[in-house]
C-alpha cells in the first residue's frame, strides 16, 4: 500500500522572461527575434532574466493517493503538472514517476476536424499511448460512453461542441493509466460533462490509482481528495489534509486587509489594454475591511485601468462560498442604462462599485472573482480568486440561537404568525 | 478494469549535455508513427479534389516541362535515353524528397497543440510527415512502369539495389526534415527559407541533366549532395544507365546522407525539450 507512485525532489523550472507565450508568431515577429538572439550572441554573455515559476518543490504520492493540487493562477501548478506529464523538462531537481501517466487536460489533443469519429478515437487513443489492440477493445465502451453513436462517422468538423467534447473526454477517460492527472478540466464543457468528469475521477479514484487533481473549484478538490498541496509563487507551501488546506489557501492566499492590489508583475500580459489596480470591500462605514457585519450594507470597489478604449466591456463579481460554490454573479453594466452609456468605454482610470445589501449574506468566508470582458468577443482579465473576506452574523435575525444556519445567505424575511 | 501497461519508472531530470537518441523510445511508439501518417494522407486525398492522383500529376508535369525546355528545346543529353524517362526517374526520388522538406519543416508548429500538452517523442512528427510521401511515390512509380512500356527500356538487372537508393532518399529526406523542422520551432523564418531551399536543390541535383555531364574534377563537391547518388543510382538501377555505373560518388553521398541524418537525429533531440517551451 505504501507503495510510491510519484515522488518529486527540489524539483524547479525556470523561463525567459519575455519568451514568446503566444502560439502564433508572424513573419515579422520571426526576423526580429532571429534578429535579438543574433544581437544576443553578439553580446555574448549578457543573459537574458529568468524567472522561477517552480522551485524547491518535494513531495511523495503513494500509490492510489487522491491527492490535490491547489494554487492561484500563475502559481507553478501548470508548469508542475507539465513536467509530471513530460511535457517539458525540469531546470534542475526530479520526478521519478512510477508507471503510465495520463491526464485529461489534453481532452481532443490531435483531434482533426476532416477524420470522423471513428478515426479520431483511433488516432487519439495512440496519441494518448494506448495500443491500438487496447482501443479495439474499448471502442464500444468509448462510443458508448461518449453518446455520438449515430455519428460516430461522421467527420468531427460537423459535430456540435458538446458532442465534440464528450467524443474526446470520452477517449481520454478509457485510457486507464495508473497516474491521473486531471487539470481544470471540469472548466470546460456544460454541467452534464462537468457531472461526468466528477464522476469518472471518483471511479478511477475508487479503482486505487493515483490522481493528481488541480482545480480552482474548492468544492470539488473538498469532495474527492483528502489531502492538498498549497502552491504559491512557484514553491509548495504547505500539504495538509484537504479541509485544512483549502482553509490555509483561502485565508491566506489572498486576503490582504478586504484589499488587494495587482502590481504589474502579476498581471498577465496578454489582458491588455485593460490593467487591474485594485479590489476592496468596504464595510457599511466606508472602511476597507476584511470583516463585514452581514446587518451592513457591503460594498465592492474594483479599480482599474483601460489603455485603450474597448467596446462592451463589462467587469463584473463572483460571489463564492469558501466551498466554491457560486451565490452570485453581476456586472457593472447589468443595468441596461449604464449598458448603453458605457457602450464604448474609453481609455482612463476607473472605479466600478457595487453594494451587497444588508441582511443578504450569512456569517462565514466568501471570495471574490473578478470578470472583465467584452461578451462573446474576448475576456481581458479574470481571477476568480481575487479577494475573500469574512462575514460576520453579529446582530443577523435568529442569533439568539447559537446555532449555524445552513446556506450562504441569511435573509431578514419579514414573517408574520396569525393565529387562525 | 486496471489495464495492462508496462509499469516501469521514469526518472524526470533537467537535461544534461548529451543525451541518448532514445530510439527505444520511438520503438515503443511505432503505432503512433503509423496513425500520425495515415492520418496525413487520409486528411489530404479527403481535402483535395484530385486526392492520390496529385502524388502522379506533379512529377508528371513536371517531366513534361522539363522534356520540351531542356530535352527538346535545350538539347540537354540523357545519356542516351530518351528524355521523359530520363527526367521522371530522377523526379520520382525528388517529389519525395523535395515534399518531405515541405512537410517535415512545418510538422512540428502544425501540431504546437499536442506538443504543449502532452508526451511522446517529438519525431514521430516530422517522421510520419516524411512517411506519407512513400505511398505517394508508389502511385509515381506506377507512372513510371508504363513509361517503361511505352518506351520499351527494360529493367536493369540491377533493379533489386533500388530499395538502397530508395532508403538513401529517406534517410537524408529525414535527416534534412530534423533539421529543419527543430529550426522552424526556434525560427519561424525557416518556412520562408524551405521552398527557396528545395528550388536551389532541385538544381544541384541530376535531374534535368545527367550527372556525367558534371567535370569529372568537381564530381566529389557535386556527390556531396546526397541526392546525387539517390538520382544517380535510380538510373542505374531502373534503366540500366551505363553511364551511372556504381562509382565513387555514390559512397560520398552515401555517407553525406548517413551524416545528415545523424546530425539531425543530434540537433532535434537536443532542441526537443525546449519546444513545448519556445513553441
Amino acid at each position: 500500500m505504501s507503495e510510491i507512485a510519484l515522488r518529486v525532489e527540489n524539483l524547479g523550472k525556470q523561463y525567459k522572461i519575455g519568451m514568446p507565450v503566444t502560439r502564433y508568431r508572424t513573419l515579422r515577429d520571426a526576423i526580429s527575434e532571429k534578429l535579438t538572439s543574433l544581437q544576443r550572441l553578439h553580446k555574448g554573455a549578457d543573459r537574458p532574466n529568468m524567472i522561477w515559476a517552480l522551485r524547491d518543490v518535494s513531495f511523495e504520492v503513494r500509490k492510489g493517493q487522491v491527492l490535490g493540487v491547489i494554487g492561484r493562477n500563475g502559481a507553478g501548478k501548470s508548469t508542475l503538472l507539465k513536467i509530471l506529464s513530460r511535457v517539458t523538462d525540469p531546470t534542475e531537481g526530479l520526478a521519478e514517476v512510477t508507471g503510465r501517466v495520463g491526464s485529461l487536460l489534453e481532452v481532443g489533443t490531435g483531434f482533426h476536424p476532416e477524420l470522423t469519429g471513428r478515426e479520431n478515437i483511433f488516432l487519439n487513443g495512440a496519441i494518448l499511448g494506448m495500443k491500438n489492440s487496447e482501443i479495439q477493445r474499448r471502442f464500444d465502451e468509448i462510443v458508448a460512453f461518449s453518446e455520438v453513436e449515430q455519428f460516430i462517422d461522421t467527420p468531427v468538423k460537423r459535430y456540435s461542441s458538446g458532442m465534440y467534447l464528450r467524443l474526446a473526454f470520452s477517449v481520454a477517460a478509457h485510457l486507464e493509466p495508473e497516474i491521473l492527472i486531471v487539470d481544470e478540466v471540469l472548466a470546460v464543457g456544460d454541467a452534464e460533462f462537468q457531472r461526468k468528469c466528477l464522476g469518472k475521477m471518483s471511479d478511477v479514484a475508487q479503482e486505487g490509482r493515483t490522481v493528481l487533481f488541480v482545480s480552482h473549484n474548492m468544492s470539488a478538490i473538498l469532495r474527492l481528495t483528502e489531502e492538498a498541496l498549497v502552491i504559491e509563487k512557484g514553491k509548495l507551501v504547505l500539504r495538509a489534509r484537504t479541509p485544512q488546506a483549502v482553509d490555509y489557501y483561502l485565508s491566506r492566499g489572498f486576503s490582504q486587509e478586504g484589499q488587494r492590489a495587482w502590481p504589474a508583475d502579476e498581471i498577465p500580459a496578454d489582458t491588455a489594454p485593460f490593467c487591474p489596480k485594485h479590489i476592496r470591500v468596504r464595510n457599511g462605514q466606508g472602511k476597507v475591511s476584511d470583516s463585514v457585519r452581514s446587518v451592513e450594507p457591503i460594498s465592492i470597489e474594483v479599480e482599474y485601468t483601460l489603455q485603450s478604449a474597448i467596446t462592451g466591456l463589462r467587469v463584473g463579481i463572483y460571489l463564492m462560498s469558501s466551498r466554491g460554490e457560486y451565490i452570485f454573479t453581476s456586472f457593472d453594466t447589468d443595468e441596461p442604462s449604464l449598458y448603453d452609456r458605457f457602450s464604448v468605454r474609453p481609455a482612463g482610470h476607473y472605479s466600478s462599485r457595487c453594494t451587497i445589501p444588508a441582511d443578504y449574506l450569512n456569517e462565514g468566508r466568501f471570495v471574490i472573482g473578478i470578470n472583465a470582458s467584452s461578451f462573446r468577443v474576448r475576456r481581458y482579465f479574470q481571477d476568480e480568486q481575487a479577494l475573500s473576506f469574512t462575514v460576520d452574523p453579529a446582530g443577523a435575525p435568529g442569533m439568539q440561537w447559537p446555532e449555524p444556519r445552513l446556506g450562504p445567505s441569511r435573509p431578514r424575511l419579514n414573517w408574520k404568525i396569525e393565529a387562525v | 478494469m486496471i489495464s495492462k501497461t508496462d509499469s516501469h519508472t521514469i526518472v524526470l531530470k533537467p537535461p544534461s549535455g548529451w543525451t541518448a537518441l532514445n530510439l527505444g523510445d520511438l520503438w515503443r511508439y511505432r503505432e503512433l508513427v503509423y496513425f500520425m501518417t495515415w492520418r496525413d494522407l487520409k486528411v489530404r486525398y479527403k481535402q483535395t479534389v484530385l486526392g492520390a492522383s496529385w502524388a502522379i500529376v506533379r512529377p508528371f508535369m513536371t517531366m513534361v516541362v522539363f522534356s520540351i525546355f531542356f530535352g527538346n528545346l535545350a538539347k540537354v543529353p540523357s545519356d542516351g535515353l530518351p528524355y521523359p524517362i530520363f527526367s521522371y526517374t530522377a523526379l520520382l526520388p525528388w517529389e519525395l524528397f523535395a515534399t518531405a522538406l515541405t512537410v517535415a519543416s512545418r510538422s512540428l508548429v502544425l501540431n504546437s497543440n499536442m506538443i504543449t500538452k502532452i508526451y511522446f517523442p517529438r519525431i514521430i512528427l516530422p517522421i510520419s510527415s516524411i512517411l506519407g510521401g512513400l505511398v505517394d511515390f508508389l502511385f509515381a512509380f506506377l507512372v513510371l512502369i508504363g513509361m517503361m512500356f511505352y518506351y520499351r527500356v527494360h529493367p536493369s538487372p540491377a533493379i533489386w539495389t533500388l530499395p538502397i537508393f530508395l532508403l538513401l532518399a529517406v534517410i537524408s529526406a529525414i535527416g534534412v526534415g530534423l533539421w529543419l523542422s527543430a529550426l522552424n520551432v526556434l525560427y519561424r523564418d525557416i518556412g520562408y527559407i524551405t521552398p527557396f531551399l528545395t528550388q536551389f536543390w532541385l538544381f544541384i541535383t541530376p535531374i534535368a541533366y545527367p550527372a556525367s555531364l558534371v567535370p569529372a574534377k568537381y564530381r566529389i563537391f557535386f556527390a556531396l549532395n546526397p541526392m546525387t547518388g539517390v538520382v544517380d543510382g535510380f538510373r542505374w538501377a531502373l534503366l540500366g544507365n551505363q553511364q551511372s555505373a556504381p562509382n565513387s560518388m555514390w559512397m560520398v553521398s552515401s555517407l553525406i546522407g548517413v551524416v545528415i541524418l545523424i546530425s539531425g537525429l543530434i540537433y532535434f533531440r537536443r532542441m526537443e525539450r525546449q519546444f513545448a517551451d519556445m513553441i
